[in-house]
């Protein structure tokens, strides 16, 4: 197959943020994730927990917590707002100040007509669900202490409000409490230190069940007012609850990163009586679970680890399959980078940051699983920092390395770079074309001469960059009138085709040059996580998440004939089952046939000449090739040849002297940034 | 062991045309063993009687002749020979002048005369051929066959008399090829043999011979550093044509920068080898050295630098080392003695903590501060340290010779006196040598002479730490003989090379010893204390290790009790209280013999010897001392001198193999037997357990082979 030469970076120090909070729609399977810098995400659970949206954040929006209402979003933030946002342009649509101080808890009624917040100065307010808005309607009781958490019981007359040593009920008809539950400090030497109730739920039987911060889930009796049973679940607090809908099962995350499970069951086999116990402890977190979700199939949880963790229960599943595997979610699932494939440099996107980086050179006897002497080492060029208080949403560098884009949710920046080598300038590009507000992706073509900005409403518009000037050219509107953001761009190599995705999983292919609409290939149901266009074929290589790969012949309009036998023979089992997106295709210049794939944990080189793998085959089969003769190997060899030797990987790209980056951002560096997990009693220590 | 005397300088050399040519044609036996014939520059003969450093005689030839081989002393008819002008041969008497000489011219060029001892002198011609020196002068024209082929010259020549056999044997070369010939007398025949050189580049530099066992013994160093050795029989068949001649490498001196230039090495006995303008190994490159190597063990034994370059040239005449270097001619005398493996490495160091090191010496701030003044004195004036070196030496000397010369005679309270001073006064690299010595004259006496015992000087001896049992082989017997146990102990504790025949008859001597007999017997302090330790037990503080309470033997099927304890159970097995079967002094005593050094299959046949009775008690002490050991982690960790588990074990082993079958039959070892049964049972259940534990450390071991990749490399990969 052959040698390659590899940059393996691992200087870009990405840090994810740490997961705050999180709720899941059940009805459109969306899991909606808050991290702990603003940023919202949603992931897809019916299609591979692929990560759909990401709206990025704000240094002033803080989120505490956040809520579905239908298909709305709404989060509330220690800046005492409520915030909803626009789940088409991928930004926040409104905020609505509750003017009660910072808001730690949002809940929605069960018709999804009200929603309850509680607020730092002790009031829970009401808000009206209305379509567009949402409208004040009143204060419960006001009582002191802040309100932490709240629930709504099911019929909607009722609300469970935990703050601090105490629980509180409110009818809500008439605002005024009804009980009134003290939740006891727990242990001898954490009495001085008040009780926090993080969270509460109310069941449908009038049950409330509580978890706080001396480690305890509690089952209270809401008529009453009487605590029924306590568990003593940690050490430490019990951050967060979750109850799943039918009302048997609740889970609980805490500061040791345990989530426990409780299950509604009857204690002895046959009788009617039916009692919360303690069932199950999953332990995949090294810090505080800060969210869980229980989905009816799987445990949902994050944490300050900022890795979002599905654990199926594999009660609920009769047969293995790619649902009942666990599977960690720890890298966002579109590129962090981008390279300049002519001029050597990476650009490395930070939320409140760019960096570029030239690659270094080395020299030496090149023999395969070794290392050449590095002669130069690579050199941080430039740190551009954002303006204005919006994280960075995408970013981009020409393929000639004199243009550096990116865009926040309210502006877009041009900049132009002259780099000769020793002395790097960076101006900013002034007037640029009003079109140009915000872009959910941007692209620049492969002569570096237009600029494809993915903007709101699956517009692209297309802009001209010359050294004198920067010229609004055209503006794609999409033909199908699907509003969803784009989040693929791709332009070919000879600059007459662009092609875009969008979230709506429809990928567009126009025609740059007589600036028209050229087709839409034909729908398929899983979104697209990685395309691109062969350089020599104008064929268009698309990865979907769930893993299946299509070529589509843009020139003729059709699937190839490779994409065909794909779909006919199929891909193997072990290729479909991988649980990170494929987020990166190039193609080997060397070799027209030959294209590299990659996820977080492997690159693959896929030839289109070899057979593709068989059930039976062998699909990682690198190290039995290796072992083989040279006739051998030819017998054995299929189309997808697999390095997994870098991982995990953030980008893999081919540079022009056809020499591979490899950027890698090891967990253990991500590991050991994090704050220091809760104190726990280990073995001989 | 070999050591070199400070030497001392017997003539200063005439000034040569160029400072690198040898201004010394060859020294040569004179008519006394301590007279030496310098035959000097080409121009004068001078004797000398090296003892007084003075001349006796002295000979120049006129200007206008020179010397062309250097004069010998003709020991049969009292006379000088040396040949002038390479033709013309003078023979002269002590007392004539050198004018008055007889003379003869022969009628080819002479390349050497050799003297030999009772037997005249043989003339060697510069083309091979060979006279005796009075046929040669009764026809001085009789013509001399060529025998050498054109071009070839002789390097180095010398003769001997082996019996009746005399030799003479030459070296020539020929374009960088070299021949060693030899040519026997009656009938006479010549051999030739060709060397072996090595690769191109390195030359001859010294030849030299000597005859071992009808065999004469070739040694020659070449520029890269080898000492090699060849061997050619004295007498045998004449062989056909030229024979190669195989070499030995006997020893690879370390070449300071690439190669020697000028150089010599000479056989001084059949260990020893004595090389001048050699580095110093660990001198750097610097080559103005005269060392003495040991070919057995390949070690450096005595060294002493020259001042100014040496020329390549050393000779050896009883007990002393000639050489010429810089300006002066130096006789340097040295003493090789028989070596023995423990001398030559140095003591073995006795590991068992620091009780055994021996104590930091005291030092004064006189001596301080005297050295610390001394110090640059030293490195820029190393004449004055030479000579007081040379001072103390004589000073030391005298002393040995003293002592060794009263030890055969004075009573014993002034032989031990006397050994007090002496060891009082000596000190540095010659007192392993004169301990030695004198502690093998000790021991002479006290066997000669029943009455005379001189313990003190012996202890003092011993702890020198100078002596081995190789050194003196009679001192440990005798001392057991003399029913000096805490000599013995001492011996046993200081000498590394002690046979096993000698330590199975102290272990016989020990355990047959009544308690009675050692009480008067003063015991070493320290070991004396960890037996009573042992013997009591901590059990008494209760300070258990980090609350461990070993269990000792597991009870699968029966317990291992020993008899007194019988009636107890389990708990009583753990503070097994098993009283020492021995008295304390004997068991300090049998544990210095557990610690000595041994080789099993040496010491399984003289363990055969104990009796049954003497077995059974010595197992029942290792088996005490085992329960001891490993019941309190304190007795190991005491810091004292004492066995370690494993050498109580291989003891046991030892004693078992060496008489398992009798212990089978007696009855009284049965209990003892199943004891044991136990006690290996134990062992290999740990060590199973440790093998368990050593797997999956290893394991982890591979774990952690991550590679270090830092922020950025670039790799080459290669997919199939």
């Amino acid at each position: 197959m052959g040698e390659f030469k590899v940059h393996r970076v691992r200087f870009f120090d990405y840090m994810p943020s740490g997961i705050r909070c999180m709720a899941f729609n059940q009805r459109t399977e969306r899991l909606a994730l808050a991290r702990l810098d603003g940023t919202v995400e949603i992931f897809n659970f019916s299609d591979r927990y692929f990560q759909e949206k990401v709206i990025p954040g704000n240094d002033a929006r803080s989120v505490e917590a956040i809520c579905w209402v239908a298909n709305r979003l709404f989060t509330t933030g220690l800046n005492g707002e409520i915030t909803e946002y626009d789940l088409e342009n991928l930004c926040p649509k409104y905020s609505v100040d509750a003017f009660g101080g910072p808001i730690w808890t949002v809940a929605c009624n069960a018709l999804g007509t009200h929603l309850a917040v509680g607020c730092e100065d002790g009031s829970v307010k009401l808000f009206e669900v209305l379509p567009e808005k949402i409208r004040f309607e009143k204060n419960l009781d006001r009582q002191k202490g802040r309100i932490l958490s709240l629930s709504w019981h099911p019929s909607g007359t009722r609300i469970v409000a935990g703050s601090l040593d105490v629980i509180n009920i409110f009818d809500v008809q008439s605002g005024h409490m009804m009980q009134r539950m003290l939740v006891d400090r727990g242990t001898v030497n954490s009495r001085t230190r008040e009780c926090v109730v993080w969270s509460v739920f109310f069941l449908s039987d009038f049950t409330i069940i509580s978890g706080d911060s001396s480690g305890k889930v509690q089952i209270w009796d809401s008529h009453t007012g009487t605590l029924n049973k306590a568990h003593l679940v940690s050490k430490w607090d019990v951050l967060a609850l979750s109850l799943s809908q039918d009302e048997s099962s609740l889970l609980a995350g805490t500061s040791e990163g345990t989530v426990v499970q409780f299950q509604f069951l009857s204690p002895t086999l046959g009788a009617s009586e039916k009692e919360w116990v303690r069932t199950r402890t999953f332990k995949h977190h090294t810090h505080d679970v800060r969210a869980v979700a229980e989905i009816g199939t799987a445990v949902v949880s994050g944490g300050v680890d900022t890795q979002l963790v599905v654990r199926p229960l594999l009660d609920k599943v009769d047969v293995k399959s790619y649902d009942t595997g666990l599977r960690k979610i720890q890298f966002p699932h579109r590129p962090l980078v981008s390279c300049a494939a002519k001029a050597g440099l990476l650009l490395f996107q930070f939320p409140v940051q760019l960096e570029l980086w030239r690659l270094g050179e080395g020299e030496g006897p090149g023999r395969p699983g070794h290392s050449l002497i590095v002669t130069r080492k690579p050199e941080k060029l430039l740190q551009l920092k954002r303006k204005g208080e919006d994280h960075i949403c995408c970013s981009a560098i020409s393929p000639c390395g004199s243009w550096v884009v990116y865009s926040t949710v309210s502006s877009i920046r041009l900049h132009r770079l002259q780099y000769d080598g020793s002395n790097i300038s960076i101006a900013k590009v002034p007037r640029l074309p009003k079109v140009l507000r915000s872009a959910h992706q941007l692209c620049f073509s492969a002569d570096s001469s237009r600029l494809f900005v993915a903007s709101s409403r699956s517009t692209v518009h297309v802009i001209a960059l010359s050294q004198s000037e920067c010229k609004y050219l055209h503006t794609f509107k999409s033909c199908s009138g699907s509003t969803e953001p784009m989040h693929l761009l791709v332009a070919s190599a000879d600059g007459r085709w662009l092609a875009a995705a969008n979230r709506a999983c429809e990928v567009h292919v126009y025609n740059v040059r007589s600036r028209k609409p050229h087709c839409i290939v034909p729908l398929y149901g899983s979104c697209p996580t990685a395309m691109a266009i062969h350089p020599s074929t104008n064929n268009l290589l698309m990865v979907h998440a769930d893993q299946l790969i299509f070529e589509y012949s843009i020139e003729e309009k059709q699937y190839t004939d490779w994409s065909r036998r794909v779909q006919k023979e199929g891909l193997h089992r072990l290729w479909l089952e991988r649980d990170t997106p494929v987020t990166g295709v190039t193609f080997n210049p060397s070799n027209a046939s030959q294209f590299l794939l990659h996820d977080t944990y492997m690159f693959c080189i896929v030839d289109q000449r070899l057979p593709l793998p068989d059930q039976k085959a062998q699909l990682y089969n690198q190290l039995t090739l290796k072992s083989l003769s040279e006739q051998d190997r030819k017998s054995y060899s299929h189309a997808f040849k697999f390095c997994k030797k870098y991982q995990p990987l953030l980008c893999v790209s081919v540079l022009e002297d056809q020499s591979v980056v490899v950027v890698e951002r090891p967990l253990l560096d991500i590991a050991t940034q994090l704050p220091a997990p809760v104190r726990q009693k280990k073995f001989a220590t | 062991m070999a050591a070199l005397c400070d030497g001392f300088t017997l003539c200063g050399l005439a000034s040569g045309p160029s400072s690198a040519e040898a201004r010394i044609l060859s020294i040569e036996q004179g008519r006394e063993a301590d007279h030496v014939i310098v035959t000097d520059a080409r121009k004068s003969i001078t004797v000398y009687k090296v003892s007084d450093q003075k001349p006796l005689g002295s000979w120049t030839v006129k200007q206008g002749q020179t010397i062309t081989s250097p004069a010998v002393y003709n020991t049969q008819t009292g006379e000088y020979v040396v040949v002038t002008d390479n033709k013309v041969i003078r023979v002269w008497k002590d007392e004539d002048c050198f004018d008055k000489a007889f003379k003869a011219t022969v009628s080819a060029d002479v390349a050497r005369v050799h003297a030999l001892p009772d037997s005249e002198p043989v003339v060697l011609f510069a083309r091979g051929g060979v006279r005796i020196l009075d046929t040669l002068l009764a026809a001085p024209q009789q013509s001399i066959e060529e025998l050498l082929p054109e071009g070839e010259v002789i390097r180095w020549s010398e003769s001997f008399v082996k019996g009746k056999q005399k030799v003479v044997v030459f070296t020539t070369e020929q374009k960088g090829e070299h021949f060693v010939y030899l040519h026997r007398f009656n009938p006479n025949c010549l051999l030739k043999y060709k060397l072996e050189m090595e690769d191109a580049g390195s030359c001859l530099l010294s030849v030299s011979a000597t005859v071992r066992n009808k065999n004469i013994s070739f040694l020659y160093l070449c520029s890269r550093g080898c000492l090699y050795q060849s061997e050619v029989p004295v007498s045998g068949g004449p062989a056909e044509g030229v024979q190669p001649l195989p070499r030995t490498l006997l020893l690879k001196l370390p070449v300071g920068d690439g190669h020697l230039s000028v150089a010599a090495a000479l056989s001084l006995d059949e260990a020893n080898v004595a090389v001048v303008g050699v580095p110093h190994p660990s001198e750097g490159t610097r080559k103005e050295f005269l060392c003495i190597w040991n070919t057995h063990f390949q070690t450096l034994q005595a060294s002493r630098e020259l001042l100014g370059q040496p020329y390549g040239q050393l000779w050896c005449f009883s007990g002393k080392l000639y050489v010429p270097h810089g300006r002066v001619l130096t006789a340097v005398p040295y003493d090789c003695q028989q070596s023995s493996l423990a001398a030559a490495l140095g003591r073995l160091k006795q590991g068992h903590g620091e009780g055994s090191c021996p104590p930091p010496p005291v030092r004064s701030w006189n001596s301080l501060l005297h050295e610390a003044a001394a110090q640059p004195q030293r490195s820029t004036r190393g004449i004055d340290t030479r000579r007081s070196k040379l001072r103390k030496s004589q000073a030391a000397s005298i002393t040995v010779d003293q002592v060794l010369e009263d030890i055969k005679t004075a009573p014993g309270e002034d032989v031990e006196r006397e050994v007090e001073s002496f060891l009082m006064g000596a000190a540095g690299p010659d007192l392993q040598l004169a301990v030695g010595q004198v502690a093998s004259q000790l021991v002479t006496r006290c066997l000669s002479d029943p009455s005379f015992y001189t313990r003190n000087s012996l202890a003092r001896l011993v702890h020198t730490r100078c002596l081995c049992h190789s050194v003196c082989p009679g001192l440990l017997p005798l001392v057991l003989e003399k029913k000096d146990y805490s000599l013995v102990q001492l011996c046993l504790q200081h000498f590394p090379d002690i046979p096993e025949e000698v330590t199975c008859a102290c272990l016989k001597a020990f355990i047959d010893v009544s308690d009675g007999d050692l009480e008067a017997v003063d015991i070493e302090p320290d070991s004396m204390s960890l037996m009573e330790d042992i013997s009591v037990g901590w059990r008494k503080d209760g300070n258990l290790e980090n609350g461990f309470s070993p269990v000792l033997l597991e009870d699968d099927g029966y317990e291992a009790r020993i008899p007194p304890s019988k009636s107890r159970g389990r708990a009583g097995l753990l503070d097994l209280d098993v009283s020492c079967p021995v008295g304390l002094k004997k068991a300090v005593l049998l544990n210095e013999i557990l610690q000595t050094a041994h080789t099993e299959s040496f010491l399984l046949p003289h363990l055969k010897d104990l009796s049954v009775q003497q077995v059974l008690l010595f197992l029942r002490y290792l088996w005490f001392l085992y329960l001891k050991f490993s019941q309190d982690f304190n007795v190991r960790t005491s810091g004292l001198r004492s066995p370690t588990t494993v050498q109580i074990i291989d003891w046991v082993c030892l004693v078992l193999d060496a008489h398992f079958t009798v212990l089978v039959m007696v009855p009284e070892a049965k209990d003892m037997l199943s004891h044991l049964n136990k006690f290996v049972r134990s062992q290999v259940r740990l060590i199973s357990e440790l093998g368990k534990i050593q797997g999956s450390l290893q394991n982890i071991h591979k774990l952690k082979q991550s590679e270090d990749v830092g922020l950025y490399s670039i790799e080459i990969i290669e997919l199939f």
